[in-house]
């Protein structure tokens, strides 16, 4: 109680301020009709702010039940075998397409999601989900280049510094990601099924990747850290990671001008699902300005959502590291995975597999 | 009870039984799996499904050979280096005459396996490293005026290797020239034959069998490796067991690794029958 009080006019103080804010938003109201009601939300461990859940239960009177998984393949697993009874699941883009074609999941209703307005245009309608029948983007992120900045004083803008580079650059293991890169340089689509498109872009790989010393699995920053490379191609948050542990400037990310991949997490109503008018209602809730930003001040993913950057309740600090956030005009550029089917990935393997053979010749 | 039973119980062979049931279950029946999916074609991401292909085994002759002659030449050298290392080193230990001073050599031997693999394979990256240990070094001597490229080279997998498999050269070796009677080489000496044909003539041979229990020991783990290269090898120094690893993960192709690994199992099956004639001709001579 004490605590409370000592507390009381520091609150004070800052009443004005949150006010201030207030002021542009009206908070998110919940419509009327579900006081009482369950609803059951299954999402990655560390992926919600500590009040999102909470505050929701007050808006609507209902009771939330929320379980943890750790990769999209643990989840579909549960999904597969019959819904236990989840209104929320958060897949992947690649995964929403699976559960999409093995009718895993129930079309939204937009009518019910008024906030979808609140999303940033370029990351709706990715391939995964054309028409954003099922799913709508929750958190995402970015594939890009960490760099030392003592090598490159002025920055990394382009792919081509990348390959053209004299020292040694370390490539990320993700065999979707790397090809699209090349089909961006020869204007195929990044999610190409067509066999000689997908050799061509071994093939440009292979021309240049000659400054290639290791194509590293998920350790990438971590020889960069450690000056073995100069350049690794990498997650963004990976790279974020180092900059922190460092907090010095010595590393950068960039998403390089040409484009890159973009992975997206998304709110998607699997089939079966016990309540999914009131899962309908939650998505709209994270979906408003206001808690779309207190997740990401919490989380530190980058908000797929507009109104949350352009009302300012985003923190700054966050806002403007372009490792989160990159600026508007590059995410444009991004493409995001698609499962290409049996036929394509078994040609991706085989290019993939060439290539790390002829990598090292 | 059935006669067999009852034969079965007199002789003692219902004591096998255990045994026999574990390698039936843990070890015929993954075995007939993996030689099942090597002849299978490749489903969405990467099962096993019908029908039947020889693509694989074509690929691996085809595309993965030159691995495959890579990870059989680096194991051979780090065999050969092993033995020229592991040989004295293995006499050195076995001729003290205080036994606590053998009893020690022996437990510094064996003394890395108190650290897991990974981590002491994860050092190697540190001390190899462009502004690792080694390097730093050479280049505050003044010896060196750039970085030497050591990490993610076959000469790195090559150290890692040998440093990895050394102790398994040295143990069965010890344990040969351990029981080796020594005055066979005064007699040897006695009957005019110098060091060095002594050497060949009477030590070799009769240490053979440690020789050749070692020369297995490392070479069947070595061809096989799959961290050492990983964490060591980059892309110049690339085996064959991270391109088997690679195939039955995320969307590989688990017919493509089972055939893979079905040919690596006859190369070290080659290796072992080498190890046993070589064992059987020593024994007859």
């Amino acid at each position: 109680m004490k605590k409370i009080l000592l507390l009381l006019p520091v609150l004070l103080l800052l009443a004005p301020l949150s006010l201030a804010q207030d002021m542009e938003h009206e908070p998110w109201t919940c419509p009327e009709g579900y006081e009482g009601q369950t609803l059951s939300i299954f999402n990655w461990s560390t992926y919600i702010a500590e009040d999102t859940v909470p505050n929701f239960e007050e808006a609507c009177g209902v009771t939330v039940n929320y379980d943890i998984y750790e990769s999209n393949e643990a989840m579909l697993a549960r999904i597969r075998q019959g819904n236990p009874g989840y209104d929320i699941v958060v897949p992947s883009g690649g995964t929403v397409q699976r559960m999409a074609e093995e009718m895993l999941l129930i079309p939204l209703d937009m009518a019910m999601i008024p906030n979808v307005a609140n999303l940033i245009p370029d990351l709706l309608g990715a391939a995964y989900d054309p028409e954003n029948t099922y799913s709508l983007p929750y958190q995402w992120g970015t594939v890009g280049v960490g760099y030392s900045t003592e090598v490159f004083p002025d920055g990394i803008t382009s792919w081509n510094q990348v390959w053209e580079h004299d020292g040694p650059v370390a490539w990320l293991d993700d065999r979707q990601t790397m090809l699209g890169i090349a089909h961006l340089f020869l204007d195929n689509d990044p999610n190409t099924t067509d066999p000689d498109e997908i050799n061509a872009a071994r093939d440009y790989l292979l021309e240049k990747g000659g400054n290639v010393v290791t194509v590293a699995a998920d350790d990438g920053q971590v020889l960069l850290e450690r000056g073995d490379v100069d350049i690794a191609i990498e997650y963004n948050g990976d790279i974020l990671q180092i900059s922190w542990d460092c907090e010095c400037d010595d590393y950068a990310y960039a998403i390089p001008e040409e484009g890159s991949n973009v992975w997206i997490d998304n709110l998607s109503i699997p089939v079966d699902a016990p309540n999914p008018e009131l899962a309908m209602v939650f998505i709209d809730y994270i979906l408003d300005a206001k808690v779309g930003a207190d997740l990401t001040n919490y989380i530190w993913y980058a908000s797929p959502n507009q109104a949350s950057i352009e009302s300012g309740f985003i923190d700054e600090e966050i806002l403007n590291d372009p490792a989160i956030f990159p600026p508007p005009e590059q995410v444009a550029n991004l493409f995001a995975i698609i499962d290409v089917g049996a036929e394509a990935e078994e040609l991706i393997n085989n290019a993939w597999d060439e290539l790390l053979i002829f990598l090292g010749q | 009870m059935p006669r067999w039973l009852s034969r079965a119980r007199k002789n003692g062979s219902l004591l096998a039984l255990p045994t026999v049931l574990w390698l039936v279950i843990f070890f015929v029946t993954p075995l007939v799996i993996v030689l099942a999916f090597s002849f299978m074609s490749r489903g969405r991401g990467g099962v096993a499904i019908m029908p039947f292909t020889l693509n694989h085994y074509e690929r691996t002759f085809d595309i993965f050979f030159i691995i495959l002659q890579r990870s059989i030449g680096l194991a051979a050298l780090t065999t050969v280096i092993c033995l020229i290392a592991g040989y004295p080193l293995a006499f050195f230990i076995s001729t003290r005459r205080r036994r606590l001073v053998q009893q020690i050599t022996l437990f510094l031997v064996i003394l890395p396996f108190w650290t897991n693999f990974l981590i002491r394979t994860y050092a190697w990256r540190i001390l190899l490293g462009e502004e690792g240990t080694i390097n730093s070094a050479l280049l505050n001597l003044g010896l060196i005026s750039e970085p030497l490229p050591l990490l993610n080279t076959q000469l790195a997998v090559l150290i890692g290797l040998v440093y990895g498999f050394l102790p398994f050269m040295v143990l069965p070796i010890f344990a040969s020239v351990e029981r080796f009677n020594f005055r066979y080489v005064d007699a040897a000496h006695d009957l005019g034959a110098n060091d060095i044909r002594t050497f060949l003539r009477i030590v070799l041979p009769l240490t053979m069998p440690g020789v050749l229990a070692g020369c297995a020991l490392v070479f069947i783990p070595s061809v096989g490796a799959f961290v050492t290269p990983d964490l060591l090898g980059g892309t110049k120094g690339l085996m064959i067991g991270n391109l088997i690893n690679n195939q039955f993960g995320g969307s590989g192709n688990m017919p493509l690794g089972s055939a893979l690994s079905v040919v690596m199992m006859a190369v070290v099956m080659l290796s072992l029958l080498v190890y046993v004639f070589a064992n059987r001709r020593d024994r007859g001579a």
